[in-house]
């Protein structure tokens, strides 16, 4: 009873939150005043002045494009150099050296295009400075990206005869201060009173009460007698040569709540420790919980709300309804995946209950934290991977064959299920397009959304936007899977080891970021392959949204007509979610089957 | 193009001053000024020593101690400032249907019933034979707690119902009666039962 009252709360404290976010995101990015315009308003003045930037002026999609590729290009460099040079940079009482370029390249590609997959383990890889300074900006400015990018598409599609869809500069300044900066500064303070560290001092060393002892290499030795005075480890009645007593425990401390906070809020994901918010350094309470959890998906779904709002007040009827209707869409998805996770793992598995010698009523504690449980860890699994965010507080790679293989699907099918923020809602306006026109032909209705007509342009792009997930996914998996070096990154054996090579593509290609984190995918093939399929799934579906939006920005605005196809009734809602379904599950259906289906299958039949 | 060349480099720099510098700096001061504690790593320092953190798990294995959830420990990666290693950990990654688990699961499972053999008609609570997401959970569940009160009051020679008490003591329920699970820290616990932490959880 109760967990489907956590179920439930935790649902209902997640709209709730997004439509005031979601109308307040709306008036900062159309540029209405809001309470915090007074103190920030300077601000945002003064870096147009610094810059010689024109606020005005009205970007054509060429200009646009070019604005944000090139603004992103930039960052990408920045972040490879701070990686691949922290070693002579400050702030790093860590002592870390700088990375292989493979693993640079890596990483920089992933916190640029907003996946933050993580090949390394912040704690033992990287200093204060390429964690604050490296990471957490692009974690700013490639969620503020994402949703600049809305913007053009939202000027795209309601404005008439106009060449014009709006400035990045000014898109991308405003939502960075305006949104994610005073959010986070916030949450910061929550998170530290609550636990979080925030500290440049470097790791801390505290004393064990029970020593370990461990043979010269590091291996732990489980059954041994330790002298502290004489200083010997004996095990069996024998004294262990060159043994180790190991009398004190690392704090991993970093400025984490402030790095934490917009990791959660920006969809972007990527941890400062390796277990992510899983780690008490970084999640300790049930608090801090629920507000990173709720960061998962509020501003993707708020969105939805943005999108209704500003399109009505451009002159389109029945905003809101647009919006809210995509919004169910997405919500229904949702619901589903989250009620299939939490009966699988739940129920736990064979080799956990051991015949009943375990009692397994907590479920599948496997990779869980005992405060957060099934349900609260069920819940961020399914949200996490909704929302292109990738952060987990359980671990993945433990969960039960099917439990697990939700989290897998919603990445693959597109990040469209509320996903990143604005490229999750753009994409699904792609998907909307596919539908309008496949739906307009079974019916003989012609193809308008929003009182635009789709084109032959509109769709080669809207179905460049929509399969680049697959594509890279499929592409990049394929590839590493016949490569024989793929197996030694293998942390499982049979199909749970195929789900992991899976996981690992789904991740970059749906831009998520988290991973079935056995798999050791810190190697020159790996590395680079999923940079590559990272920035494709990224950059291909970006353009792809910015084109659109000239387009259609370029076209008249033609009457309702009784021959128009509604695109805010439940009928089209139950056909975007069909199409959303057949295009991503299709696709993977042959490769889902293989892997966690096979390791269900198996397992149930013992 | 040149121009826009220009703002871009530019944007990503002033960006990088805003939101790397100046946030960084601006949380930093004020959590260390308001929480200095918990912005330290929430350490537990008693009359000069110090006992580990209270958000991290440490191993035990000692009769008298209660035992956390099962580590997989890494006592490589890290050395302390006088070149000694320490200790961390990580989650197995292991797949819970999967060969592997089962025999590290069978391995905990008769560790546990050797430790206290009357237990061996109750089921052991999956918490107990199970690797936690960080590798460093702090706690356990009540019921994991209950399992090893026997086995604790027989090695401190105490009443079984003092060695509950002391665990009720630092047992948290729900958030707000609802959210999250109801758990034990581990860590606190033991430092009561040696007599070093008085006094509430």
């Amino acid at each position: 009873m109760n967990s489907i009252l956590q179920y439930a709360l935790y649902v209902l404290i997640l709209v709730a939150v997004s439509i005031p976010l979601g109308i307040y995101m709306s008036k900062v990015m159309d540029g209405e005043k809001t309470v915090v315009s007074r103190i920030l308003g300077p601000v945002e003045r003064g870096i147009y002045r610094l810059l010689r930037i024109d606020p005005e002026e009205d970007m054509g999609w060429k200009k646009y494009l070019a604005a944000a590729l090139l603004f992103n290009l930039f960052g990408f460099i920045v972040l490879l150099l701070i990686l691949l040079f922290q070693g002579r940079l400050p702030w790093n009482p860590q002592g870390a050296e700088g990375l292989s370029w493979h693993l640079a390249f890596n990483t920089a590609a992933s916190f640029v295009t907003n996946t933050n997959w993580q090949a390394y383990s912040g704690e033992v890889t990287l200093s204060n400075f390429s964690q604050a300074i490296g990471l957490t900006v692009q974690n700013f400015i490639s969620a503020a990206s994402g949703i600049a990018v809305l913007w053009c598409l939202i000027r795209g599609l309601t404005r008439v005869k106009q060449n014009g869809v709006g400035n990045f500069w000014q898109d991308l300044t405003r939502c960075t201060l305006y949104i994610l900066i005073p959010i986070c500064l916030v949450t910061t303070v929550v998170l530290t009173q609550q636990g979080v560290p925030q500290s440049l001092g470097g790791n801390k060393y505290v004393d064990l009460v029970e020593p370990i002892a461990a043979d010269a290499e590091g291996n732990y030795l489980p059954d041994a007698e330790i002298d502290r005075n004489a200083g010997t480890v004996t095990v069996d009645g024998q004294v262990v040569e060159d043994a180790q007593i190991i009398t004190r425990q690392v704090l991993p401390l970093y400025p984490q709540a402030s790095q934490v906070s917009m990791k959660q809020l920006g969809t972007n994901g990527g941890g400062v420790l390796g277990n992510n918010s899983a780690h008490p350094f970084e999640n300790p309470t049930i608090l801090t919980n629920l507000i990173e959890m709720v960061f998962l998906l509020v501003i993707a779904v708020g969105l939805c709300f943005s999108f209704g709002r500003s399109i009505t007040k451009r002159g389109i009827s029945k905003g809101m309804k647009q919006g809210v209707a995509i919004f169910t869409a997405m919500f229904l998805m949702m619901l589903v995946a989250l009620w299939i996770g939490a009966v699988q793992e739940q129920n736990a598995t064979p080799v956990l209950a051991q015949n009943g010698l375990v009692d397994t009523s907590l479920g599948n504690m496997e990779g869980k934290e005992t405060r957060f449980g099934t349900v609260t860890s069920n819940t961020w699994a399914v949200w996490t991977t909704c929302a292109s965010n990738g952060s987990v507080n359980s671990m993945h790679d433990s969960y039960t064959p099917l439990g697990g293989m939700i989290p897998i699907l919603l990445m693959m099918l597109g990040e469209v299920v509320f996903g990143g923020v604005g490229c999750g809602l753009y994409g699904m306006i792609g998907f909307v397009i596919l539908t309008v026109f496949i739906a307009g032909l079974m019916v003989g209705r012609t193809p308008e959304y929003l009182g635009k007509k789709i084109e032959p342009r509109e769709m080669r792009m809207a179905v460049l936007l929509c399969l680049a997930t697959p594509i890279a996914i499929l592409v990049g998996s394929g590839i590493a899977t016949l490569l024989p070096g793929t197996v030694e990154s293998l942390n499982n054996a049979g199909a749970h080891g195929l789900s992991e090579v899976l996981y690992a593509y789904a991740s970059g290609g749906g831009n998520n970021g988290s991973a079935f984190a056995g798999f050791n995918a810190n190697t020159p093939f790996l590395n680079t392959s999923i940079g590559l399929v990272m920035f494709f799934a990224r950059f291909v579906p970006m353009t792809a949204t910015i084109v659109i939006a000239g387009s259609m920005a370029a076209k008249k605005r033609v009457a309702e007509s009784a021959g128009t196809l509604s695109t805010c009734n439940g009928m089209f809602v139950f056909l975007l979610i069909l199409i959303v379904l057949i295009i991503g599950a299709l696709s993977f259906f042959p490769a889902l089957s293989l892997g966690p289906i096979a390791e269900y299958t198996q397992m149930i039949l013992g | 193009m040149k121009k826009t060349i220009f703002r871009a480099l530019g944007l990503v720099l002033v960006m990088t001053v805003l939101c790397g510098f100046v946030y960084t700096l601006v949380c930093t001061g004020i959590n260390q000024l308001l929480f200095p504690h918990q912005a330290n790593g929430s350490v537990i320092e008693i009359d000069g020593k110090t006992y580990g953190s209270e958000l991290l798990a440490q191993q035990f294995t000692k009769p008298e101690h209660l035992w956390g959830r099962p580590m997989n420990l890494d006592l490589t990666s890290f050395t302390d400032e006088t070149g000694n290693a320490a200790m961390y950990a990580w989650a197995s990654n292991k797949s819970p249907a999967g060969a592997e688990e089962n025999e590290l699961v069978q391995a905990r499972v008769e560790a546990l019933l050797e430790a206290d053999p009357t237990m061996a008609g109750t089921p052991i609570p999956v918490d107990l034979v199970t690797v936690s997401g960080s590798g460093l959970d702090p706690e356990i569940s009540p019921e994991a707690a209950a399992y090893q009160v026997h086995r604790i009051a027989q090695a401190r020679d105490m009443s079984e119902e003092a060695v509950q008490e002391v665990i009720n003591r630092y047992t948290t329920g729900r958030w707000l009666g609802v959210f999250g699970e109801p758990r034990v820290n581990v860590l606190k616990v033991n430092l009561a039962l040696d007599g070093i932490l008085t006094g509430e959880g």
